[in-house]
């Protein structure tokens, strides 16, 4: 249960939980089964498995006539592909019919790690985000990944769950319960608020306590659900602290970032910054030495703090 | 001919006529690659698909996905010539607050079932489906209208693939061949023939007609949800803007509408007013 594990991991065991309770589940894949842990589901049910080969915009479709039939599709593959690949098949096929299709996309961000930046999705959340109808889910860790695959199911409509390749740090037990579009406050201070998705939540964690011991008392804020956002969530935030920074394995364009600055801009602006990719491709090399590299570890994000906190008025 | 027959000739002109009124009080539209699968959509929707008008979401129903979105005037005049909706709707075609938007909305018009209009997804959906009902044990049939242009698309070839890989013999494609693109002719756009021999190279069962042969269209249709060992592509020789003397096989008209004059002419070549 402690056990860091891949969110991709915790996804592939939740889809063949989630089968063995629902007949109407039925999972595709464009020849990454392996990678994207869809391949546990299709042991397990064949019937209901549909590996579609090296062509993804077949897939989204297909996905799309499983959907109107009546079934509850997982397509994956990985972020680079979809929605990369396929942004038009997933607008129209999907989100415009408004038909129940979950996008599950593994091996998002830099920690793909020496694949490099051709397989490194930067971009993905600012692609779906953009569409209307969709859902946006970015979790922690394996537990918020395992529930938001139940909750994604239970949710009609499209949804993308974004995934990650390498092991990440335990950040919920079982007693977590995820709630779709509900932020999860996991850390109470006053001085500022870092607002952060996916892995970068452990990272805010980190950094978290490293400005405790210089005295700045941090809140740390899981934004999992990055559409629909919390906002409400963000303006507390905001106003408790009156200053934030944002956290994300993404492009600083489209993500997380620019979804809280969005919030803030309209309901309550405060001294920003925004931890993520910050507008570059990606290149081969291990994922901690990718998150050094472009500026992602527990010591930008408590270096963003102190900037942060030095900005307010 | 048979008095089916002659019935669903005289319901093929009234659909055209449908569509020059509804494309003339739009404003816009596509009525020349509407105008060439019309026969295709009444052999369809009046001879072979179980379908029920009063429960457009009956689960067990045969499914029609119009790939070629652009000819949603075709499949509107269908559906409500069918009983879908009353044909008084028409003429609302592309206007505010219409059910009957410029390219086929699932979600707004009773009978459609796949919202399509981006050329090269719907071929996807029709495999999605017919894969839905081999998972749910159902004997629904799912028919496709693709259009030849459209086959430029990548995804179509994608999609053909899957269908034979899956041996689809629930999946049944027509192939609107009218010879005409927006931009020109499409052999001199980008050509996707030959088609026949490409179809049957990506594993489908093809049949060749005349695709306003209504007599043709029943027996091949009939013979082809028989035999099937998997998918199934007829490749239907049209004319583009069938029926109008001067919308055929014209490249003007694949997406103009007529203005009043024209209207008036063109219905009187497809045998006048209705009411």
């Amino acid at each position: 249960m402690s056990e860091p594990m891949a969110t991709r991991d915790a996804y592939g065991k939740a889809l063949a939980e989630l089968g063995a309770q629902n007949p109407n589940i039925v999972v595709l894949d464009a020849d990454l089964s392996k990678s994207t842990k869809t391949a546990l589901f299709g042991e397990r049910f064949p019937e209901r498995f549909f590996n579609m080969g090296i062509a993804e915009q077949n897939m989204i479709g297909v996905a799309a006539g499983l959907a109107a039939a009546g079934k509850i599709p997982f397509a994956s593959t990985f972020a680079v592909f979809a929605p990369g690949r396929v942004f038009d098949q997933i607008r129209n096929s999907i989100a415009y019919a408004d038909l129940n299709v979950k996008i599950a996309a593994s091996h998002a961000g830099l920690t793909v790690g020496a694949d490099g930046a051709s397989h490194q999705a930067v971009e993905d959340i600012a692609l779906v985000r953009a569409i209307p109808h969709m859902t946006v889910i970015v979790p922690a860790d394996g537990e918020q990944a395992r529930q938001a695959v139940f909750a994604a199911a239970q949710h009609h409509g499209p949804v993308y769950l974004r995934l990650g390749r390498p092991k990440v740090p335990v950040v919920y037990d079982q007693e977590h319960r995820f709630q779709i579009g509900r932020a999860d406050q996991l850390r109470t201070g006053d001085d500022v608020a870092i607002i952060a998705c996916g892995l970068m939540v452990s990272l805010a964690l980190q950094a978290a306590d490293q400005l405790a011991a210089e005295g700045i008392a941090a809140s740390v804020i899981n934004m999992a659900t990055i559409k629909p956002l919390d906002i409400g969530a963000v303006v507390r935030a905001a106003k408790t602290c009156g200053a934030v920074v944002t956290a994300e394995e993404h492009n600083i364009i489209g993500g997380l970032g620019s979804a809280v600055a969005e919030a803030l801009g309209e309901f309550y602006p405060v001294p920003l910054r925004r931890v993520g990719i910050q507008d570059q491709f990606g290149q081969s090399g291990e994922p901690d030495e990718l998150l050094a590299h472009y500026g992602m570890t527990a010591e930008h994000i408590a270096m963003a703090a102190r900037e942060a906190v030095a900005r307010k008025v | 001919m048979s008095a089916e027959e002659l019935t669903l000739t005289a319901r093929a002109q009234r659909i055209r006529r449908h569509i020059i009124r509804m494309t003339a009080a739009a404003g816009s539209g596509h009525p020349g690659g509407s105008l060439s699968c019309v026969e295709i959509l009444v052999n369809l929707y009046f001879r072979i698909m179980r379908i029920d008008p009063a429960r457009p979401d009956w689960p067990d129903r045969d499914r029609f996905v119009l790939s070629k979105g652009h000819a949603a005037p075709a499949l509107y005049a269908t559906l409500a010539e069918r009983g879908f909706f009353p044909t008084t709707q028409l003429t609302t075609l592309r206007k505010w607050g219409s059910m009957l938007q410029g390219h086929p909305d699932a979600k707004r018009t009773p009978g459609v079932e796949a919202s399509t209009g981006s050329l090269g997804q719907g071929l996807s959906m029709a495999v999605g489906m017919a894969l839905a009902g081999r998972v749910d044990k159902k004997d629904f049939r799912v028919f496709a209208l693709l259009g030849d242009g459209e086959s430029e698309e990548g995804q179509i070839w994608e999609a053909a693939m899957a269908g034979a890989h899956y041996r689809l013999s629930n999946l049944v494609a027509y192939l609107d061949f009218n010879r005409l693109q927006v931009d020109g002719r499409i052999e001199d756009v980008m050509s996707p023939t030959p088609l026949a021999d490409r179809w049957r190279a990506f594993g489908w069962a093809v049949h060749e007609i005349d695709g306003h042969d209504l007599t043709a269209l029943a027996q091949v249709t009939e013979r082809a949800l028989a035999e099937a060992q998997g998918p199934q592509l007829i490749l239907a020789h049209t004319k583009k803007g069938k029926g109008v003397s001067f919308m055929e096989d014209a490249i003007d008209w694949h997406g103009v509408a007529p203005n009043a004059e024209q209207a008036r002419q063109a219905l009187r070549e497809l045998g006048g007013e209705d009411e």
